[in-house]
């Protein structure tokens, strides 16, 4: 009895996760009257903006991921190694980004840098362009900091730099060549949701104006009817690709880990 | 001096960049909040939110958050129960994590596609239903662009968000209590009610705030999916910045500062449930 009930409850949910897929993947492919085909893909692909605003995004993505590493990785290190009253305060700070909505940031940004202000990034292309970075590394703080911090906790943060020092290392080498390398694992598994999260980032890019992979995919769904489904399709196999690997990378890690 | 002195320097980069990126803007809104247009202090702003345009878009914008936070509670733990303590065979644990992880990322434009592609006017499910069994779920009376499709797009990254924190929970449950509640003669029933629920419970109302600021802070897949048609507050937010609709710069600012405390409270109140349902998973 208890056996029919799961099961039940586990149908029903597959039902309802798998039909919006399901649903997505015939639409787009509806694009031709009266049989299936790849209209609508071939009608996204030879699209010159899905190419400039995808690009686009995948440059964004790629940046933020360096941007977070870059200000994640020594941050947490430092705290673990000299600073460790001050990690609450840390950890405090990495969640708000869940908490302010990003809409509310943005709307910040535009307040706070805005060509009548001291610091007016919003006045030229490339200050808007390092704006909206310096947005998406903030809404991946959280994922990145839980993940590096995790990844540090499994080494022994004094010994390693005791070590290093006493070979004569400088802080820089410590970190790139020492710690960097020991959370390489962590560190991918924080960079594959970073890129997840910023891929498809519409809210931000939208209020700052950027030529983004969201705002296009939006307008593109305000004005046709199958290649928005289409983009649906590559944006969920997009996504898979980013979890599925960063999963790969976490079980390949943890493996190697148990091994030692 | 020497030992303590300089070991800060090493956080200031991040700081620096939180102060900048993260709290400066905040608090600008905040402060905006609670200025007129010439720069003093004034609660007319907040006053300014009881305008029944901004007060029916928060009453609907909670109404989505607290169906889609519900449902998605109730399902997800559905769901989870079923896999950790339902009989069913150990290999369906991994792909549902699996999946849940990816579909709760699953969120933003491409989810309203794929709901309008699904149950839009000319979706698959809309027409087999209409094909197969003669049902028009347009005719009585659905429509995605409304509260019922708003929440039902929502789930679709709620339960799995939910699945994915209640899982561990649920496994933590141990088999000692259930077993030492049937040897005091307890019921199924009276185990779940007496023992599993109240140590659970915790648990589940965190998830659930969790999930409720989850949705109440969606911006991208109520505009994608419903244009402007529905105004809830991030939808009216986004209108307000691009385009001043309330035609007071400063009301924009409190409506912010509105969703700060609303997701703020939520977010609280799961910080504290949190660390209350830790007791019990040691």
């Amino acid at each position: 009895m208890r056996k029919f009930w799961s099961w039940g409850a586990i149908i029903i949910g597959a039902l309802y996760f798998l039909l919006p897929l399901i649903g997505t993947l015939e639409f787009s492919l509806r694009m031709r009257r009266g049989e299936y085909s790849l209209d609508a893909y071939r009608s996204v692909l030879a699209d010159p903006n899905f190419r400039a605003t995808f690009g686009y995004s995948v440059g964004m993505a790629l940046a933020t991921i360096v941007l977070g590493v870059l200000i994640v990785v020594p941050t947490a290190y430092w705290v673990r190694l000299r600073l460790p009253r001050l990690r609450p305060v840390i950890e405090f700070i990495t969640l708000l980004p869940l908490v302010i909505p990003a809409i509310v940031v943005v709307f910040g940004y535009i307040r706070l840098y805005n060509t009548s202000s001291i610091l007016p990034l919003t006045g030229t292309a490339s200050g808007t362009n390092l704006l909206l970075l310096c947005g998406y590394a903030t809404l991946a703080l959280p994922y990145m900091y839980r993940a590096v911090d995790t990844g540090l906790s499994t080494l022994d943060v004094r010994t390693l730099t005791e070590a290093a020092q006493s070979l004569g290392a400088g802080w820089v080498r410590i970190i790139g060549n020492l710690i960097l390398p020991n959370v390489l694992g962590a560190v991918m598994s924080g960079a594959f949701l970073s890129f997840a999260i910023v891929i498809g980032e519409f809210t931000m890019a939208a209020l700052l104006n950027r030529p983004a992979f969201g705002p296009y995919m939006q307008l593109l769904g305000a004005n046709r009817a199958y290649e928005p489904a289409a983009l649906a399709v590559i944006a969920f196999a997009a996504t898979w690709g980013c979890m599925g690997l960063m999963q790969l990378i976490s079980r390949i890690a943890g493996v190697r880990k148990t091994a030692k | 001096m020497s030992r303590f002195g300089w070991n800060w320097l090493g956080v200031v980069p991040f700081f620096a960049f939180a102060a900048l990126f993260l709290m400066l803007p905040t608090m600008n809104i905040v402060i905006g909040a609670f200025q007129n247009p010439e720069g003093h202090f004034t609660l007319a702003n907040l006053a300014g939110l009881s305008s029944p345009r901004i007060v029916s878009s928060f009453a609907i914008s909670i109404k989505i958050s607290l169906a889609s936070a519900i449902l998605g509670c109730l399902i997800g733990f559905a769901i989870a129960a079923a896999v950790v303590m339902g009989g069913l065979p150990g290999w369906v644990r991994g792909p549902l994590m699996t999946f849940s992880g990816v579909a709760s990322n699953f969120a933003g434009v491409p989810l309203a596609f794929a709901f309008i592609a699904t149950l839009g006017r000319v979706g698959l499910v809309t027409m087999l239903l209409r094909q197969w069994f003669g049902i028009n779920i347009y005719a009585m009376g659905f429509n995605l662009l409304s509260f019922w499709g708003l929440t039902l797009t929502y789930l679709f990254f709620q339960i799995p968000l939910m699945i994915l924190i209640i899982t561990p929970a649920l496994e933590g449950l141990k088999r000692e209590w259930r077993e030492a509640a049937e040897v005091l003669g307890a019921s199924t029933g009276q185990y779940w009610r007496m023992v599993a629920l109240p140590i659970l419970f915790p648990s589940l109302l965190g998830t659930f705030a969790l999930l409720f600021a989850n949705s109440f802070g969606a911006v991208a897949t109520a505009y994608a999916l419903t244009g402007s048609s529905l105004s809830i507050v991030p939808i009216m937010l986004f209108a307000q910045i691009r385009g001043d609709v309330l035609q007071d710069p400063h009301l924009g600012y409190a409506m912010a500062f509105g969703m700060i405390v609303i997701t703020g409270l939520a977010n609280l109140a799961y910080v504290i449930m949190r660390s209350r349902a830790e007791r019990w998973m040691r």
